[in-house]
């Protein structure tokens, strides 16, 4: 009977939204907030080995001032896709055994200025 | 051997559906993997059941048997269908083949795992919306029709379909194991599928709109779960008092309106004609579960149910004790609404200016905007103050937000009584 361990193990995206203001407004009035989420994105890979599960890779991405939306194929336009008080900031894709585990997961990513998603990669038979 | 009548096979497989659908669904589950086959495979085995029992006779273990039936159905779906055995989306322990017959599972349940637990765990995941977690519950753990879980909440039936639907694609797609949470989860877990459960009997209880005030198959369903919960996990202080509550609640069930339909208050109600038994299990429940230690928030409810159902009138209820436990509740469960609903013992005790000092500083809580309860306990604090006029106006808007028509005609009745004075 396979255990947990031999149990294939399924993998979700963690997206992490938080409000770039709220963002900014801390690294203004605190030089230390950069190095204190730095700090903890480093810790997270080891927080979710002890976990069980398993960090895929993970991403940070520039602002959404930075970002470019094209619709319908041609139409290009300054801004990102959706303007939400939250914006996707980074994200990891992981491995874990179950929504719970992955949930877990989910609850150590760091995220101070907002939160995260966690969603199911689709599996294509 | 006399084959039995239809009629005594059709009641058999009604009542083997009402008491063993959870346990036969769950079980299944474990084999099928799938909730949707094991569902399917279930329903077969009814079918099954309806025919087989005629011609054998009705067995001494209808669970069993049913069990049986519908694993073996889900097995050889699953050798049929190498798709289906690939997709596994349902997170189960593998289990031990069935071995022999029908026969050898047919006199008890040895051998075949209790999972009902695990089903009612995962239709109540806190990754699923509260609608879709009593939708479930009702469904999966129930076997009600999806016609009869849309009546029951008043939607349409495509509604309610897609609702389930969706709740089941995304235990599969998003992995929502099946099983019971660890210890340490198990107290967020566990308070979910007691809300699930407290919300079934709520409905059922007061309709929120519509013409009956009482619905009784959803209060009998919750009551069902209630004491399968009990028998499952015995240990469990909050379960205890959730049944408790239940049990004490019902027990007041049939004074609560007139025969012409009108809602009567608790101070109005004929306490002679309330369930004694029902009351004096409850109050064992309540005392058991207080005993346990640390009682938590529907503990603390059942509490304060029973010192109303053991009161011998509303004046000579002890109020004081009251909002000692309201106090207590408040404390480990601070909502709006529980404070709202200390106001009643606040004015009993401290008069009713005092507590309409307290609903009044209620109304800027954002959440109870739109709460009918609110108007209608503000209402009831003026018209005891004799401020007649506010209290027509604040009856007015208790009545704007009522749905239900027993509360409706009560709410006017009241309106009618501030304006004559």
């Amino acid at each position: 009977m396979p255990d947990d361990k031999e149990r294939a193990m399924a993998e979700y995206l963690i997206l992490i939204y938080e409000s770039e203001a709220d963002w900014a407004a801390a690294a203004a009035a605190s030089p230390d907030v950069y190095q204190r989420v730095m700090d903890a994105h480093n810790r997270f890979p080891g927080q979710v080995e002890a976990l069980g599960a398993k960090i895929v890779s993970g991403r940070a991405l520039q602002p959404t001032t930075t970002a470019t939306s094209v619709r319908g194929g041609d139409a290009v336009t300054d801004g990102p896709f959706a303007e939400t008080k939250e914006a996707l900031g980074g994200f990891y894709l992981i491995e874990a055994k179950d929504l719970d585990q992955a949930l877990e997961v989910g609850k150590l990513c760091p995220a101070e200025f907002g939160g995260v998603e966690v969603r199911p990669i689709m599996v294509f038979e | 051997m006399i084959p039995p009548s239809d009629d005594h096979v059709a009641n058999a497989v009604a009542d083997a559906h009402r008491r063993e659908w959870a346990f036969v669904l769950a079980a299944t589950a474990r084999v099928a993997s799938d909730i949707d086959l094991a569902e399917e495979c279930v329903q077969d085995a009814y079918v099954s059941a309806l025919e087989a029992w005629k011609r054998v006779g009705v067995p001494d273990n209808p669970g069993a048997w049913l069990t049986t039936a519908a694993r073996r159905k889900a097995i050889d779906a699953l050798r049929r269908d190498q798709t289906l055995r690939a997709k596994l989306p349902l997170l189960v322990e593998p289990v031990e083949p069935v071995v022999g017959g029908p026969d050898e599972a047919m006199n008890d349940h040895n051998g075949i795992p209790d999972d009902r637990l695990r089903l009612v765990f995962t239709c109540c995941h806190p990754a699923l919306a509260r609608e879709a977690q009593v939708a479930l519950t009702l469904r999966l753990v129930c076997g009600l029709t999806t016609t009869e879980i849309a009546q029951a909440f008043i939607v349409s039936e495509p509604t309610m379909a897609a609702r389930v639907t969706r709740a089941k694609k995304k235990i599969s797609a998003a992995r929502i194991a099946y099983r019971v949470p660890d210890q340490h989860e198990l107290p967020d877990r566990l308070d979910a599928v007691l809300t699930v459960v407290h919300l079934l009997y709520t409905t059922g209880h007061t309709a929120p709109s519509g013409a009956t005030l009482i619905r009784h198959d959803l209060v009998e369903r919750a009551l069902d779960l209630a004491r399968l919960l009990q028998t499952l996990m015995p240990d469990e202080g909050e379960i205890r008092g959730l049944l408790a509550l239940l049990l004490l609640t019902n027990a007041r069930a049939a004074t609560r309106t007139a025969p012409n339909g009108r809602l009567l208050l608790l101070e109005e109600q004929d306490r002679s004609r309330w369930d004694r038994n029902a009351i004096a299990a409850g109050v064992r429940l309540v005392l058991d579960a207080l005993h346990a230690g640390r009682p938590g928030r529907f503990t603390l409810q059942a509490a304060i149910a029973a010192l109303h159902a053991e009161a011998p009138s509303y004046a000579e209820t002890d109020w004081r004790q009251l909002l000692a436990l309201y106090d207590a509740l408040l404390q480990v469960w601070p909502s709006p609404v529980v404070a709202l609903n200390r106001a009643v013992p606040v004015a009993m005790v401290h008069g009713p200016e005092f507590a309409l000092a307290l609903v009044d500083d209620l109304a800027a809580d954002r959440r109870l905007h739109g709460y009918r309860y609110l108007p209608a306990t503000r209402a009831d604090l003026l018209r005891r103050l004799g401020r007649w006029t506010e209290a027509a106006s604040a009856y007015e808007q208790a009545l704007s937000l009522a749905e239900n028509d027993a509360e409706r005609a009560f709410l006017a009745g009241r309106i009618a009584e501030c304006a004559s004075r």
